[in-house]
């Protein structure tokens, strides 16, 4: 199985004023193509930092990290933009979708960084990308006129329009209900069926039993690390929880 | 990113926001209009004043007596009696780049015809004058060199002088007026010049051969001043030095003494009132190059407090694969696309202002393609300025730090 992302005694440390913060002590770790791995651990266990350097956002200070072959110590601010427009998707928290810009144009917003793209090919990847997370028929409705659970899905739309190799999301349903997210899990899920590459943080135990792994973080280390037994369906989920009536 | 993907954003952006747009652009709209108002004020003014010069005729040198020194005293120079009627003999005979020349005496008095009097100036010259001075004879005719050898008692009136004398529209051709109970018969009338620069009446005088009113009412032998045409406007200067040249020599003036009279010209005159205005332009543009940098400093408050407000959008751009020279751009376009927009819109109102300005006041506006061109240019530079360091620190954002900000 083709490994994806490879990382090598990997150490981060940050210098806040005269104090040296070790957010990572030697991390090792394998992501393997078509797998949905869930990161999990307390705040301040470096899960977070793990998902910045995981996403080319921040550089480690020690060690190694291989994300599809490329080794990304070596790469300047630039390329890094480059690797991420081309190799990653990201989902939010907060979805961070441009305000009163509707779903469609924020959709397209990664291919507009992407030169090679042209304006007839950029609308057309973006409309199936809103098709695949279900929301076609609300393409032209900006963000304040569509629920939490709309705006991620518009969100991991984005995030899958520039097909990425793999998805990274960070607490990705953090600020939506139990139903919704389980929702939001169970395209995850569609998403990773059809072969794509998830790294997923989450604080949620039940969340994280979607993933196909678990990596469990804890002061900067690794504490556990362990495939899912009784792995959650989303959709079966979804279907014993009640629709609440408003 | 393309420029099409670098506008198309910089428009959403900014149309997100209209009122604010447009209270930012406010302050460059009003920079560039009193900027484009202002110099076609200056421009106007100038123009005008450059007319009004020309009409005067461009050609023309004056002589005029100049102070003298006796015994170490200086002499006031209009008291001087220096210059002759010969001497314009003599200046016509020797400067090749005259090209006419004449002499003139005048006096001021009371003109008088049946009951109306009418305080006026006579002036003695010679037939060359309606060609040296520009002017024309709307009714009647110019008194000939024979009237002008036999010192007739013919004149010419300007048309100030008809209607008072005479009454608006009549016509005093072969009517008899008096100037200082002199009688003059009027043989023609001179066409109308209105104010000159400094606000004299040009049509208030009564015109009469040289030696008429030199000989039978001044009783003089001098003459009071000289005027001259060049053959053309760029030979003044030439002119200006043949005359002198031939006066000194007539005069028998030692090379070490200095000159008894003074010689003029229009251009001097044209240069003395162009750098004025020039000054002036200057003055009334630097006053509104202000209001246009105070809009610039709008520009790039609002650049600031957008970066501000943004910071997430911009982490997100930079996340999804916008690198820190793609943010620069879109945050700089933005700032140009508000300065250009302000400064096109500047311009139109600009030249609105000047022409409603032109027409209220009464006032000579005009607005030069070069002024338009000027204030377009300093709109984008402008723009790139104060739109620099705002997207400076756009660019230099963390992406991660940027994504938590709250």
């Amino acid at each position: 199985m083709k490994k994806l992302i490879e990382i090598i005694k990997l150490k981060k440390d940050y210098y806040v004023g005269e104090v040296t913060v070790h957010a990572l002590r030697g991390v090792d770790m394998v992501v393997n193509e078509g797998e949905f791995v869930a990161i999990m651990g307390a705040s301040g266990s470096g899960k977070s930092t793990m998902l910045n350097i995981i996403g080319c956002l921040d550089k480690p200070t020690e060690g190694e990290y291989i994300l599809d072959g490329i080794s990304i110590s070596a790469l300047s601010k630039n390329e890094l933009s480059a690797l991420r427009n081309r190799k990653l998707g990201f989902v939010f928290q907060t979805y961070n979708l441009l305000p009163r810009t509707n779903a469609l144009d924020n959709v397209e917003l990664p291919l507009m960084y992407n030169n090679t793209i042209k304006s007839k090919e950029r609308r057309e990847r973006a409309l199936a990308a809103l098709e695949s997370v279900g929301l076609t028929d609300r393409m032209h409705h900006k963000p304040n006129q569509l629920s939490g659970g709309q705006q991620q899905r518009v969100a991991i739309a984005r995030s899958l329009v520039n097909d990425p190799v793999v998805i990274l999301a960070d607490e990705a349903t953090g600020n939506l209900d139990t139903r919704t997210s389980y929702e939001i899990m169970a395209l995850f899920q569609e998403l990773n069926n059809k072969g794509k590459t998830i790294v997923f943080v989450t604080h949620e135990p039940d969340i994280a039993r979607c993933a196909t792994r678990n990596i469990i973080f804890k002061d900067g280390v690794i504490l556990r690390e362990s495939v899912v037994k009784d792995r959650i369906n989303a959709l079966e989920m979804l279907a014993s929880i009640p629709i609440e009536a408003d | 990113m393309s420029i099409k993907n670098l506008l198309k954003i910089a428009m959403n952006a900014l149309l997100r926001n209209k009122l604010r747009a447009f209270l930012t652009m406010l302050g460059i709209i009003i920079g560039v209009a009193s900027v484009i108002a202002m110099l076609g004020i200056g421009q106007g003014s100038k123009l005008s004043i450059q007319q009004q010069i020309a009409g005067m005729g461009l050609n023309l040198v004056t002589v005029v007596p100049g102070s003298q020194q006796r015994g170490g005293v200086q002499f006031g120079a209009s008291t001087m009696q220096s210059l002759k009627e010969t001497d314009v003999a003599s200046i016509l005979s020797d400067c090749p780049a005259v090209l006419a020349a004449t002499p003139e005496v005048r006096g001021n008095g009371q003109a008088v015809f049946g009951a109306l009097n009418w305080p006026t100036s006579l002036y003695g010259e010679n037939e060359s004058y309606l060609q040296i001075r520009e002017r024309s004879v709307e009714n009647g005719r110019m008194f000939t060199s024979q009237e002008l050898g036999s010192a007739s008692k013919v004149c010419l009136l300007g048309k100030t002088v008809v209607k008072n004398l005479f009454g608006e529209g009549a016509d005093p051709v072969g009517q008899v007026i008096r100037f200082k109970k002199i009688p003059f018969v009027v043989i023609g009338v001179l066409n109308s010049k209105g104010l000159n620069t400094f606000g004299q009446d040009q049509d208030d005088l009564i015109l009469a051969p040289f030696t008429t009113v030199q000989k039978r009412v001044l009783a003089i032998t001098w003459v009071q001043s000289i005027y001259t045409s060049a053959i053309d406007s760029k030979s003044t200067d030439l002119a200006q030095t043949q005359i002198e040249e031939t006066v000194r020599r007539v005069h028998k003036i030692r090379a070490s003494d200095q000159d008894d009279f003074t010689i003029r010209n229009q251009t001097e005159l044209l240069s003395t009132f162009s750098s004025v205005s020039n000054i002036l332009t200057i003055l009334l543009g630097a006053i509104a190059g202000i209001s246009l940098l105070v809009g610039g400093i709008g520009i790039m408050n609002i650049m600031y407090v957008s970066v501000t407000e943004r910071t997430r959008e911009i982490g997100l751009r930079m996340a999804i694969g916008g690198k820190g020279f793609d943010i620069l751009l879109q945050f700089l376009t933005e700032s140009i696309l508000l300065s250009i927009t302000g400064g096109i819109i500047g311009i139109f109102l600009g030249i609105a202002a000047s022409k409603i300005i032109g027409s209220t006041m009464s006032w000579p506006v005009v607005v030069l393609p070069s002024s338009e061109v000027l204030s377009f240019a300093v709109c984008t530079v402008i723009g790139v300025f104060f739109g620099w360091y705002p997207a400076r620190k756009a660019a230099s954002l963390d992406p991660i730090d940027a994504l938590r900000y709250e």
